[in-house]
């Protein structure tokens, strides 16, 4: 199945006449995006196909400026009358709007650089019935994987082939092509009078790259690794982070770093460029430009080229993550992370893939060093249990207790608790071995030794 | 009724393409969602959007396997078209649609229109909330608000002859302030929304502003929360997520019928005390989760969950219903055109009990008091959840004595649940956001203040 939209191609000549129809409306300056996304999803369950989905979507968003005040429009009707509703639209948003000095157009930067390998030809070869196979052996391999495991609640494959093109009055213009796709899966495991689930995942450019035994055997593990799992006592000791809860915290610090949270007030990190906030074995960068990161593209979400920029080195806080507005703001230059999730929503700071320098220590050392403590391989509550302008938070979280520096019984239903600064000043080393997590955004990283964190269970 | 956004001629011709190569029922659901949004911040109004967005979802369901396209715009050769992507994967003979017939629903009443009000006036409403938050006192650092409208209108017409649609509007402000003291941050957050026009802010809408700005006042003298089993005491209204996350996601149907609920196969059992009845009420005019129809046209009800302590029903779809044998209890809800609808809550609340706050606190030697959360989560299969208490006291001697932060509440739905042992008459109902399957949609959650015997609160005291 491939859905094709109609009404005309998504592209540049659509987002240069958004942006006129937008300074016709009487709009100072104008930028247009344009989106187009092609997907299909599978869902399996008990050896069947539970859904299978086909979809075609395009729209247009207009952002109008006024002097110093800003609007925006969007929609589905790309006919001449409807992007011209849209740029109406985008203007009367604008005369409602404040003043804002800082607020303007984006103005060309720099050379676009060439990306190669953002769309992978394998979404386009697979044909459907390729990617439900594909699907059910994830299914089926968490099943054969181990006699516990007594069903999968769904295992689901999703692919996306996505078209972009950005225009503005202020002769930036730039079209892209990119494609993802994942699989997971979350395996039931019963035993000890109990049941676990447990995730598998993969992802990346296209089916091809996507091994499903090895999802299916993840999701497996995680969840019959959790079998006879009990409350640990509550105590103050190292943490081994899987990169799943890893990359799950690195998004939160990511969110932290971005210029327009620190302009406002609401970042634990605002007023710290260049202080000690990491211990020296924690080491970010914000990545827009890597291949492997789903988040690459040559341009931001206002046509500002991607580039690679680093956070936090030697334990210092080296910059914050800037678009346009933060960066006019700071009397900075824009690093590339106006971010937007499709034509719906106007751009916002965002890291783009936030990369966790790996360090030497295989995963056996890191037990190792961890000696008596706790390996964390699940997080929940996140979006509740962080308070993202202090930084204080109180989790959920299931793991191992580490005892003699290796892995021993399951523990479950505990929280743990610090702040996002004192976390990554505790830092006492990272794995070798990093990973791409879809969690906390697009993260890489290893495994995260922190020296010391409150456990609370009983 | 409106049924206006594709006439009958043209659904009946898009449900005939989709059986066109067999299949048991065929569906075309097709939307137009309009909104507007906007925020104060830095007290500045910012971020003003507004959009327009039309499209389609076709589904053809054959031997348990649902095929699914959704396009965008409403133009009949579109629809047709998505119609067949649907029908692509299916190599059966033709099968027959019904006549279709238009069945009348009744959509929520609106008394003002939020499109017909100026974005001016949006604008500042949004002003007097900025006032209103800020004017607490001198450590409000920080207050941002959102206004947001959207009107969802849609029409379903399936091939057992259903041809209905609805008219939905719903409006909602929220105000997040930050309260600062030396190098301490503290955050407060409060909302107010409903299936409502511009007439529910008649009422001190600044009352929300005037309450996060407290709220975050509070936790700036708020010590280390307590650590381990005890007593809890959750606040009404948005309390009543706790219900929502640890039992009523565990009764929806998809996760029942596939053994990872902890409610699987307990119909009729005794899962909490007497004292505890609950309902989903999708009917409840006027609140944020209510809908005349749910998104495959079955009329919305009032669905009795538990009843004195007994498990009574699950929430269904259509599909999930048919599996079961029985009829759907217009729990089919998708976040969009662009979504498969699947069971979902509406308005789901623990009914009002008996009790008084004073009375459930007064009998806590130690204990923690939970007014607000910040939001939860759970896994149906095994029952574990936590929240993140947003507001905290600690109960000592029958008193509520100081403000806790940083306060988790962790455990599993089984154990807590049958702890409730008091539930208030001080009943009252709060918005939320529920995301489930990557689709989020607006509902309602409720109740007086409850007690729980016994529970795990994570703090931050060791």
């Amino acid at each position: 199945m491939s859905a094709r939209p109609a009404n005309g191609a998504v592209g540049l000549e659509l987002a240069n006449r958004a942006v006129e129809a937008a300074v016709a409306a009487g709009a100072g300056a104008a930028e247009a995006y344009a989106g187009e996304a092609t997907t299909r999803e599978v869902r399996v369950y008990g050896g069947e196909v539970e859904s299978l989905t086909a979809a075609a979507q395009r729209g247009v968003g207009v952002r109008a400026w006024i002097g110093g005040r800003v609007g925006y429009g969007f929609g589905t009707d790309l006919s001449p009358e409807g992007v011209g509703t849209i740029a109406a639209r985008a203007v009367d948003a604008a005369q409602v709007a404040d003043e804002d000095e800082f607020a303007g157009p984006p103005e060309r930067a720099g050379e676009v650089p060439e990306l190669a390998g953002l769309s992978d030809p394998s979404i386009g070869e697979w044909p459907t019935p390729r990617v439900v196979e594909l699907a059910l052996a994830v299914e089926s391999s968490a099943l054969e994987a181990d006699p516990r495991v007594v069903a999968v609640e769904q295992a689901v494959y999703f692919d996306s082939a996505d078209r972009v093109a950005i225009a503005s009055s202020t002769g930036l213009a730039g079209e892209f092509e990119a494609s993802s796709c994942y699989a997971y899966l979350q395996a039931l495991a019963e035993g000890a009078g109990g049941r676990e689930t447990g995730l598998g995942f993969g992802l990346g450019r296209g089916p091809a790259v996507l091994d499903a035994a090895a999802i299916g055997r993840e999701g497996a593990e995680r969840a019959t690794a959790m079998i006879g799992a009990s409350k640990p006592s509550s105590r103050s000791c190292p943490a081994v982070l899987d990169p799943t809860v890893a990359a799950s915290f690195v998004g939160i610090i990511g969110g932290a770093v971005g210029a327009d949270a620190v302009q406002r007030g609401r970042s634990p990190l605002a007023g710290r460029l260049g202080e000690e906030v990491a211990s020296e074995a924690f080491v970010l960068h914000d990545d827009g430009l890597t291949p492997e990161g789903i988040a690459s593209s040559p341009l931001d979400g206002e046509g500002v080229p991607r580039r690679h920029t680093a956070l936090i080195e030697a334990g210092r806080l080296q910059t914050y993550l800037h678009d346009t507005y933060t960066a006019r703001r700071a009397g900075a230059a824009s690093t590339g992370n106006a971010d937007r999730r499709g034509y719906r929503s106007q751009p916002s700071v965002s890291a783009s893939n936030l990369v966790v320098r790996p360090g030497s220590a295989g995963f056996e050392e890191l037990l190792r060093q961890a000696g008596e403590g706790v390996y964390i391989t699940d997080v929940t509550g996140l979006h509740s249990g962080v308070n993202p302008v202090s930084g204080i938070f109180s989790v959920g979280a299931s793991g191992r207790l580490i005892r003699d520096g290796e892995l021993a019984e399951p523990v479950r239903e505990f929280t743990i608790a610090s702040d996002l600064v004192s976390m990554l000043r505790a830092v006492r080393a990272a794995g070798a071995a990093s990973r791409w997590v879809p969690f906390g955004g697009s993260v890489s990283t290893p495994c995260l030794l922190i020296g010391e964190m409150a456990v609370s269970g009983s | 009724m409106s049924t206006e956004l594709i006439d009958a001629g043209v659904a009946a011709k898009v449900v005939a393409r989709a059986l066109s190569s067999g299949g048991e029922f065929a569906e075309v659901f097709a939307e137009r969602r309009s909104g507007l949004t906007m925020t104060v911040d830095e007290s500045r109004v910012e971020s003003v959007q507004s959009g327009t967005e039309e499209g389609a979802g076709v589904r053809v369901i054959d031997d348990g396997t649902t095929y699914f396209a959704h396009v965008d715009g409403l133009d009949p050769a579109e629809l047709e078209r998505a119609a067949s992507e649907a029908a692509g994967a299916l190599r059966g003979a033709r099968a027959e649609p019904r006549a279709l017939q238009a069945a009348a629903a009744s959509p929520q009443p609106i008394e003002r229109r939020p499109e017909d009000v100026p974005p001016e006036r949006k604008a500042a409403l949004l002003r007097e909330l900025d006032d209103r938050g800020r004017g607490e006192g001198g450590e409000v650092a920080q207050l941002r608000a959102s206004y947001a409208e959207a009107r969802r209108e849609v029409t379903v017409a399936n091939s057992e002859g259903l041809l209905t649609g609805d008219d939905r509007t719903r409006v909602r402000i929220g105000v997040q302030a930050v309260a600062r003291r030396d190098e301490r941050a503290e955050t407060g957050a409060e909302t107010l929304g409903g299936h409502r026009g511009f007439e529910l802010f008649d009422d001190d809408p600044g009352a929300i502003a005037a309450g996060a700005a407290r709220q975050a006042l509070t936790l700036l003298d708020a010590g280390a929360a307590p650590t381990g089993s005890m007593p809890v005491v959750v606040g009404g209204g948005f309390g009543g997520v706790l219900f929502h996350e640890m039992t009523g996601h565990g009764l929806e149907a998809d996760h029942v019928q596939k053994g990872a609920s902890v409610y699987a196969g307990r119909i009729g059992e005794t899962v909490a005390q007497p004292l505890l009845s609950a309902y989903d009420d999708g009917r409840l005019p006027g609140e944020w989760g209510s809908d005349a129809i749910d998104d495959e046209g079955t009329p919305t009800q009032k669905t009795l969950l538990i009843e004195n302590g007994r498990l009574t029903s699950y929430l269904y779809d259509r599909l999930r219903a048919e599996r079961d044998g029985v009829p759907s209890t217009g729990n089919g809800r998708r976040e969009s055109f662009r979504h498969l609808p699947i069971p979902r809550m509406t308005n789901t609340y623990i009914a009002p009990g008996e009790d008084t706050p004073e009375a459930m606190i007064g009998e806590v030697e130690r204990g923690f008091y939970a007014v607000s959360f910040a939001g939860g989560q759970v896994d149906p299969a095994t029952g574990d959840f936590v929240f993140g208490v947003s507001e905290g006291y600690l109960i000592e001697g029958g008193k509520v004595t100081r403000p806790c932060r940083g306060a988790t509440l962790i455990g599993n739905c089984r154990d807590a649940l049958a702890a409730i042992d008091a539930v208030g008459s001080d009943f009252w109902m709060k918005t939320g956001i529920c995301g489930k399957g990557g689709q989020h949609i607006p509902v309602g959650t409720g109740q007086g203040h409850v007690r729980i015997g016994a529970m795990t609160v994570g703090g931050t005291e060791l």
